[in-house]
Order: C-alpha cells, then structure tokens, then sequence
C-alpha cells in the first residue's frame, strides 16, 4: 500500500547533535499511525519537519510517492500542538483563520466552521473568546480548526497531554473520525491512547525508530528490548 | 489671590471665551505634534517590525541604538536640526528653519526611536508561536507578520501616543527649530517659557493646563478604547 505522505531517511541535527537519525516513516490515508517515546526522543521535531515548518538536515518526505518542500507540506498538512495556541480572535475568527487566507467564501466559512466545531462538542461557542475558554475547550477549537481547513495530512502532537480524560475523549473521537478519509500522525506518551486510536505504532528512541507494527502485536509481542521496557515504564531517558 | 488658583480661573476663561490666540496655539501645537508623529511611524513602523520579527546580523546593536535614542536630549536634537536647517546648513537652501515644518520635522525624528524601540518591543512580547500557527494553517510570510502585528496592536497605539505625548510636551526644538514667533511657530511649550520669563505666571499655569488636558484625555481616551476591545 503507497503511503499518502512518507518521510525517507530523515536526518536533523542541530549544533551537531542528532535529533533524528535516519526516520523513515509512513502515513496512510484513512489510519491513524502513533509516534511514541519517551520526552526529548524527536517526536516533535520529526511532525514538524513533516508539517513544513522545520527542514531536514537530510533526508526527504514525500506527498504521494513525489518530494514535497516544505511550501507544499504547507499546504497538505496542519498541526495541532501540545500547548493549545489561541489567536486574540472569537472561537469563530480562530477556526475561520486558514479558511480565509486561502480565500474560501464567507458562506463556506460558516459551514466549516460550524460543523468543525460540532465534531469537538463546541456547538454555540461561536462568538466567545478563544482565549478565555478553559485549557481543553482551546484545545479542542484548535483541533477543529485544523479539521476546518480538510487537509489530507493531521499532525497531533501530544494535543491531550495535559486534559482531563472527558475533553481528550472528545478530542480522541474527533481524530478517530477525521481518521477515516486523512492520514493521521499522532505522537503521545500516552500508550493506552496509541493502543486506542492507531493502526500502526512506532516507537521513537533517540531519535531513532526501533520499533514498528500493529498495536496488537506491538503492545503485546515488542521485538526491542527498549521498546519492551518503555511499554512496561522501565525505560530510563 | 495664589497663582494656581489664578491660573486654573484663567485657563477656564481662555477655553470657555474662546480665546483666539490661544486656541491658535493649541491647534499647531496638535497639528505639528499630529504631524511629526505619524510621518515617524511611516519608516519606524516598518523598522519595528524588521527589528521585532526577523534575526539578522547586528539586529542587538540596532535595538540598542534605538534604545539609547530614546531619552536624547531635546536641545541637542534642537541643535543639530538648526545646524542643518540654518541658511548656510546643507539643508539650508529650503528655508525651512523658523517655519512649522522645520518642528516637524524635529519631532518626527525626536520620536523616532520611541515609536521603533516600544513598536518591536510590542511585537516581540507576542507568544512567537503564534507565527507558527499561522505558518500551519497556510500563512506566508507577510500574513505570519501580519498576525504578529495585529497581536501586538494595543502595544503598537501605545508607541504611538507615547511618542506624540513626547513631541507635545518638548520645548527643545520647537524652540530652536520654529523660534517662538507669534501666530506663526509658537505652541503651547514655547508660549509657556515665553510667559514663564515675562513674569505671567498665572497665564503660563493657564496654558500648562491646556498641555496637560490634551495629554491626559487622549490618554484616558486610549485606555477606554483599550478597555472597550477587550
């Protein structure tokens, strides 16, 4: 099966220290793929080099079997972070940004905007302001408007990390269902949502994937050793 | 009768009576303070947003240059324009020296690094990844830039009015730069010196109210504004 974005090889170094050696990793449209590892193993750095924002040392990331710069990474990926970021905007004006840069129309604005916010339960929240909304409710008007712009690629980094378990509920079904017609990258420390969502894991250490698979044979049959000591939380970083 | 108490009843007169010379004087001093201000912002606006949003080579020792320029002396800005402007000045053949336009010209420079070092110092407190957001969502440069700058926008305004705050309140330049001459240069700091030394105390408080008036409301004014935003 061809990968709807894949990176080849993925090297970056920064002041001579290697935080990727080597990534090769794929997304497939229609499956969510989890990135785990412990903090400071290069999840972070590897979605952003995915989402165009950072450059590789070296090494390529392909959109479809071709190689994408990061302008056109730009435009077939979005990222939701860890720390929920809110423009001094109203929720609408918030997930309406990307929708009005690429110059959609105000009629679909309102549609996308609308129906972005009802997948994260957000229905009505409109006209209040991004930033006075509780940490989980901005994190959920981040994600929907990363759906709101239906790019192909989402990148998840670590989006539920510091939410109580019923707003990263909303937010794991909303990637659940944008799952279902967009590659989904989703990097977590969190094993029991990687076990939940994905259908492919991998297991970033040092910079390094050392291990990859499906989650009932990851979680249960890990073939590495550092792999094995992370799932049972005995790996030292 | 004290002189401040005279000078309030005084300043009440002139504003109600409508003095003409008076409100003459207030309005240039709005107008070239106005002026100089805004034609500052045309080039330290966009130095700002160089300074607050882009890394280049010797960026620290521009920042504090601007910095350092913020507190200059007045009378020696006032000096160094009049040796320009003056008849035999490389500027000279303008005729500018002793006109409006010459005061304006001082201020614009006079505020110049207020407006860059407050303006970048605006646009560097806001969360930098928010450019990063808006890089996600298919910003291109200009729009990241454009982003930053409607954060930081409150901090931009509050550049500006110090800046104009600045030009109103200065004596140096309007001094040497437009010579104090009725009905043609005099504002509100030179006609205050100017009564301050003919002994007309009461009539200085007088105008000094007006000064202070016009600073304090449009500061009041901006706060509101501020406060209504939110």
């Amino acid at each position: 099966m061809t990968s709807h974005l894949e990176a080849v090889d993925i090297i970056k170094e920064y002041d001579g220290v290697r935080a990727l050696d080597r990534v090769s990793i794929p997304a497939h449209l229609g499956k969510v793929t989890s990135i785990v590892g412990v903090n400071g193993a290069g999840k972070t750095t590897l979605l952003k080099i995915l989402a165009g924002l950072d450059a590789p040392s070296n090494g390529r990331v392909l959109i479809q079997g071709r190689e994408a710069d990061p302008r056109e990474l730009r435009a077939h990926c979005t990222m939701v972070f860890q720390r929920s970021i809110m423009f001094s905007a109203n929720v609408h004006n918030n997930v309406a940004y990307g929708l009005k840069i690429c110059g959609t129309s105000s009629q679909e604005i309102s549609l996308r905007v609308k129906s972005a916010l009802a997948l994260v339960n957000l229905d009505g929240f409109e006209k209040r302001q991004a930033r006075k909304l509780s940490s989980g409710e901005q994190q959920r008007v981040a994600i929907a408007r990363a759906l709101a712009l239906e790019r192909d690629v989402l990148l998840v980094d670590e989006a539920t990390a510091n939410l109580d378990p019923a707003n990263a509920m909303i937010i794991e079904r909303a990637i659940k269902d944008a799952a279902r017609y967009k590659a989904v990258l989703l990097s977590t420390h969190n094993l029991a949502q990687a076990r939940r969502l994905s259908q492919h894991v991998i297991h970033l250490y040092r910079g390094r994937v050392v291990e990859e698979g499906e989650p009932s044979r990851f979680f249960t049959n890990p073939r590495d050793e550092r792999t094995k000591l992370f799932i049972d939380g005995e790996l030292q970083f | 009768m004290h002189p401040i108490i005279e000078g309030i009843i005084q300043a009440v007169n002139l504003i109600l009576t409508g003095d003409p010379e008076v409100l003459g004087i207030a309005a240039l001093s709005l107008f070239v303070s106005v002026l100089g201000t805004l034609i500052a912002c045309v080039w330290s606006i966009p130095v700002a947003v160089a300074l607050g949003l882009r890394s280049f080579h010797g960026k620290r020792i521009i920042k504090g240059l601007f910095n350092a320029l913020t507190g200059i002396p007045t009378v020696a800005l006032g000096l160094y324009l009049y040796l320009l402007l003056s008849r035999t000045g490389p500027l000279g053949q303008f005729q500018l020296l002793y006109t409006p336009y010459a005061i304006i010209i001082g201020q614009s420079v006079l505020v110049t690094p207020i407006v860059v070092s407050f303006t970048t110092s605006a646009l560097e407190s806001v969360d930098p990844d928010l450019r990063t957001l808006a890089r996600t969502l298919g910003a291109s440069d200009l729009q990241t830039y454009n982003v930053v700058v409607k954060e930081a926008f409150w901090g931009v305004v509050l550049a500006v009015i110090a800046a104009f705050n600045r030009a109103f309140a200065e004596l140096g330049i309007a001094m040497m730069l437009g010579g104090n001459i009725r009905n043609l240069t005099r504002v509100l700091t030179t006609a205050i010196a100017l009564e301050t030394s003919k002994g007309e105390i009461a009539l200085s408080i007088a105008l000094s109210f007006i000064l202070l008036g016009i600073v304090m409301s449009l500061s009041i004014a901006i706060n509101l504004a501020r406060k209504s935003a939110r």
